[in-house]
Formats: C-alpha cells, structure tokens, sequence
C-alpha cells in the first residue's frame, strides 16, 4: 500500500462501505477540528462515537463520550485517530486487541505511524495516514469545489440530486476516480444527527 | 485500476465543471444570485462557523465562481484557489493575510506598472513596506531580506517587456528566508508556465488578461499551492493564531494544505469585499476552455512577428525572449518551451516620433491599454502610460521614447505581419 498518495477508489470504497466510526481524541470544543469533522460526519449518516477519556461524562451532538475504544462494547467499523503521530502506536494496539477489531484504521491530517499501519494492515485491515475524513468525503462528494477547494475529480454525469439541501452524495462518477455504487447514506438518512 | 491524471487541455475544458445536479445544464450555470438559503438554523450556523462546506452570500463565495476557482487551482495544480474582481485585488487580498504594520516585502524591479503603483503607493500606506530587488541579479533578493520579510513577489514573465524570471532560484532565496514565493503567473499562464512545478507558494493573475482572453471581463484569482508551513515560528498569524472573526479558530490547523485560500476568503475577501461577478465568472470560465489552442497559437504569432520585425530597417532592435540570442533566450528554453508569451517591445530607428506615427498608422491592432486579448494590441508607453516621466526615467522603466509594446492576438499572421509593414513604412 503507498500511503503517499491514495487512489480515489480506496477512499470512496472505504467511506461507502463503513457505518460506524470511533473518533479518538475527539473534541467536545465547538472551533476544533476533531469537533468539526465529528459534526459533519454525523450529519452525513455514520454511528459516530466520541472517544476521549478526558470529557466522560460529556456528550457530543447527543453522543457520550467513552474513556476507550473497549469502552464502546459493540464492533465498530473504523477508528479515526485524531490524535498526534506519536500517540498512533497504543490506539492501534488497542483496537487490534478488541474482541472484533475495526475494518479500518484512519489517522487524521498529519498524523502518520508507519509502523501502526504496518501492523494492522498486516492483521488484514485497511489504513489511510495523513487525511481528514471530512475533507475526503467533501471531495469526492465534490461538496469541497464550494470553497474553491481542488477536488481532483472530473465529472460528465450528473450528480444525485442533493436531498437535504447543499448536501451533495458521495455517489458521483468521476473520471479519474471510478465509480461507486453503495448506495448514498446522506440521502436515506434523511433526519438530522443532532 | 489506479486514478488516471487528466491532461491540461481536458482540465481547461472540465476541471470543477460538472453538470447540474438539479436541472441537468451542462455549461455552468450563471448563479446570479446574491444568497443563498440555509436548510436550517444549524445549517446556518455551521456554514458561518466554518464547520460545514457551502454556500452563504456571493461575497464570500458563489457556485459559479467556484467552478473558476478549481479549474484555474487545476490548471496550476494547486490545492484551492480564490477568485476575486480583478488581478489587483488578488495581489491585496493575499498580501493582507502575510503583512502586518511595517513588515516588508521583496518585490522584483520588473513588474506590471500599475502593480508597481500599487505597491509603492497604496500598500505604502498600509505600512506595509516593499524593498525592491532586480529579477536579472538574484543576489539583490537575498541581500534584501530582513527579519520584517514576509513574501517574494515576482512575475513569471515579466510586463512589459516579455523578460523571463529565474523562478526555482529566487524560490531558493524564498525557502532559506522562510517566507512564501508569490509568482504573477497573469502573462504566462499555467499553459506556457506552472510556477508552482518550480518553488511557488502561491500564484497570483490577472484574469483579465490571456486566462479570459477576449478582452471582456475584469478577474483575478489566487493560487494556493498548498507546500507552505504557515504555523512555524507563529510569523503567519492570520493562519496560525486562534481568529477572534471566527471563535478562535485556527486557520491552518483546520484546512491544512489549502488553508491559505480559505484565510483569503474568509477573512480577506469577507472583510475587503472584492468580490467577482458570477458573470464575469462565467465569461472568464469559457475563455479558459480554450486556453491551451489560443495560448499556443499567440506565442506562434508572436515569434513570428518578433522575427518580421527583426529584420525589418525601421526597427533598432526586438525585446523578445523566444528569439535565439535575446538575454532571456535560455530561460525561456528552460521555463516556457512551448513559446515566450506574446507580450514585448521592440524600440524604432526613428525614436518618439516614429512610434507615435507607427501607433496611428496601424490598422488591425488596437491602441489601447490592456494585453492579452484575442485582437492583437498595441502601446506607445512613452507617449501613454508613461507621458508624465521624465526622459531618465521613462528609460528605467522600459518605457524609452523609441519603446512600442505589443501583445499579438490570434489573428492570421500574415494580416498581422502586413499591418505593421504598411504602418513601418508609411
Ligand atoms: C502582470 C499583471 N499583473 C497584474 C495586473 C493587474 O490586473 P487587473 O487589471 O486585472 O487588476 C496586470 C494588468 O495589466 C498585469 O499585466
């Protein structure tokens, strides 16, 4: 696996396909970035769970927060680790040892372990360093091109039809990119996750 | 199957465009519209905190204009871009983000005359200092850094008179100061010229010029190259301090590598208010379509008519970069292999009358100021732009009296060849 440059198709294939997202280090401070992506992950259908031992007790968007990933006590698709390069080794550790480990281990923007990702990829799953969730779905889904943001997709399909106002699907062909056809979580999960 | 990387005519033509989710159109709508509604309270107030990604009020940002902002951050490979209502604008807008009261800024000699204005004049006044270094002598870069530098600013192809910048070594002066390389990249275009492929932090242009390239609508955009660390040593606190404007948040920290254009809008543009017309957007974002046809095809006419000129005997010399044996030859080879640019001056025998004659004698190329059109251009500095100056320094400017700037258009050659024969021996 290059983890120097991702192709799109990894990144949809793995943003379609997980439901359940633990956040690790997330924020309940509204102008974070963890806090952010938390939110906006959320509005867009996945189980997101806070995990932070230093806000239990707390909650996010209606969400408790839970001292660790055992914590959690029910299998959970991915860990999204927002926390420094530093701190990856022990939160990977930890979720290899669950009773039914995650599918996929996502370190946030700027956070990279080499030698985490070796380990759970060597145990079968999947790893991207280095990226925000958030801004990945924002640019495959091409809602990033709002803030002139190079979303690096081409496209000459027509896109979903937004269903929850500017809210665009993840679900676009583009060339460069592939196609994807799991269906559109934003779209059939029309209630706010507030 | 791995991503493949489109070329740069596909990009020119998609990059950002894709067709309209709603209705189906497949040119890029003109989203005439001043706001926009929010689905919700919360919706609201996310897109105003920052947290969600959308659209509020076309001051800050418009759908129309954001197809312009990927596709020009596309055709630069860039990160993220902004587009703004004039060149000029772009250069404020990304200024305000690097400079505080008495900071400084290196700015090449050679540069457009208006931003040369600007900077000495307007941006003076903001306390915002400029020390100026010559583009053909790059030690006068590094001997012009101070502990207030915070930025480069120099042009790919320099106004007026076509000369080449030696982008990578000034970029290795900007890298050792720890400041961003800004590069006006307006005369070149990512076509001939992508600066950031050779050291630049950030790409400036004038879209008024050969990115629209039909003479019709004002623009300027700001490239994000997304390669500099604003956070480091806190001298970027626009981008790395906590922005009262926005609750404390911090701008690198939650845009990482296209934090640059998002401290634009959301604090520059939002705040000066420069904003570009949709129209003008979607006027701009057609030009660009056929930018790779018309830019070759400007730098074929342009050698063409360097070389006429060259060899004809009212003409003293010819100033352009793409001739075998001009100063600027062997940057060209190495920075523009596909041609010069189509912007440069040739001086005549016959000095300030000859080029005033010249200038009315023409036919088919306009006298006006402006380059970069399809329609071929011409200027007599010395008698226009430059009158006011003395004869000293209208040569320190490049604006000698024999001066005439041309910026070949995309007609025939031939057409173009014939009129200035007829208006050098008439
Ligand atoms: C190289 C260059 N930069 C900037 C500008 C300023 O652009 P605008 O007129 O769009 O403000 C010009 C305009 O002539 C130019 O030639």
């Amino acid at each position: 696996m290059n983890h120097d440059a991702y192709d799109d198709n990894y990144i949809r294939s793995i943003l379609n396909s997980v439901k359940s997202i633990a956040m690790v280090g997330a924020s309940p401070v509204n102008v974070r970035p963890s806090y952010f992506a938390f939110k906006y992950l959320a509005q867009r259908g996945y189980d997101m769970i806070p995990v932070n031992p230093g806000h239990v007790g707390k909650a996010l968007m209606g969400k408790p927060f839970v001292a660790s990933l055992a914590d959690i006590g029910r299998p959970i698709d991915m860990v999204d680790i927002f926390r420094n390069s530093s701190h990856i080794m022990p939160v990977v550790e930890e979720a290899l040892s669950l009773p039914q480990p995650p599918k996929v281990i996502w370190m946030q923007l700027g956070a990279r372990d080499d030698a985490a990702a070796e380990k759970a990829e060597a145990a079968g799953l999947k790893v991207v360093m280095n990226r925000c969730p958030k801004i990945e779905y924002g640019r495959l889904s091409s809602e990033i091109s709002w803030m002139g943001v190079n979303s690096r997709t081409l496209s000459s399909k027509r896109a979903p039809i937004p269903t929850q106002g500017m809210r665009l699907s993840l679900n676009r062909t583009s060339f460069g990119g592939g196609q994807t056809a799991a269906s559109d979580r934003a779209a059939k999960n029309k209630t706010e996750t507030t | 199957m791995t991503d493949r990387l489109p070329g740069f005519s596909t990009l020119a033509v998609h990059a950002g465009a894709q067709p309209d989710p709603t209705t189906g159109a497949r040119a890029t709508p003109i989203y005439q519209t001043t706001s926009f509604v929010f689905n919700d309270a919360d919706h609201a107030a996310s897109l105003f905190g920052l947290q969600a990604f959308g659209n509020i009020y076309t001051r800050i940002g418009n759908p129309t204009n954001a197809v312009l902002e990927e596709r020009v951050a596309a055709l630069e490979g860039g990160t993220a871009a902004l587009a703004v209502a004039s060149g000029h604008a772009a250069q404020l807008v990304v200024l305000q983000q690097l400079l505080r009261p008495g900071d400084e800024i290196i700015a090449a000699r050679k540069l457009y005359g208006g931003s040369i204005n600007q900077f000495t004049h307007a941006f003076k006044a903001f306390g915002w200092n400029v020390a100026w270094a010559d583009p053909d002598e790059i030690s006068t870069f590094e001997q012009a850094v101070t502990p207030h530098t915070k930025a480069i600013f120099i042009e790919s192809i320099a106004n007026p008179a076509g000369s080449i910048t030696d982008i990578e070594a000034i970029a290795a002066v900007a890298r050792k100061a720890g400041v961003p390389l800004i590069v006006d990249n307006t005369l070149a275009t990512p076509y001939l010229i992508k600066p950031i492929d050779h050291g630049a932090d950030i790409v400036v242009h004038s879209l008024t010029k050969f990115l629209g390239g039909h003479g019709n609508s004002l623009g300027g955009i700001i490239v994000d190259a997304g390669t500099f660390d604003w956070s480091k040593d806190n001298k970027y606190p626009m981008l790395s301090e906590p922005r009262p404007e926005y609750h404390g948040i911090k701008i690198q920290e939650t845009f990482g590598n296209f934090a640059f254009a998002i401290a634009c809008r959301v604090l520059g543009l939002r705040d000066l208010g420069p904003a570009l017309s949709p129209f003008n957007a979607f006027m701009i974002l057609t030009g660009i379509e056929t930018l790779p046809l018309r830019m070759q095809k400007h730098c074929d006419n342009a050698r063409a008519i360097a070389e006429f000129l060259s060899g004809h005997a009212a003409v003293a010399s010819v100033d352009y970069a793409g001739l075998p044996g001009n100063a600027y030859n062997n940057l060209a080879r190495k920075y523009a292999p596909k041609g010069a640019g189509a912007v440069f001056t040739f001086s005549l025998k016959g000095g300030y009358d000859a080029g005033v004659n010249l200038v009315s004698n023409l036919k088919l190329f306009s006298h006006l100021a402006n380059v970069g059109d399809t329609r071929s251009l011409v200027i007599h500095p010395a008698s226009t732009t430059h009158s006011q100056l003395d004869d000293a320094a209208k040569v320190r400017s490049g604006a000698a009296p024999d001066v005439v700037r041309l910026s070949i258009g995309i007609e025939d050659k031939e057409d173009l060849i014939a009129d200035l024969d007829q208006a050098l021996n008439a």
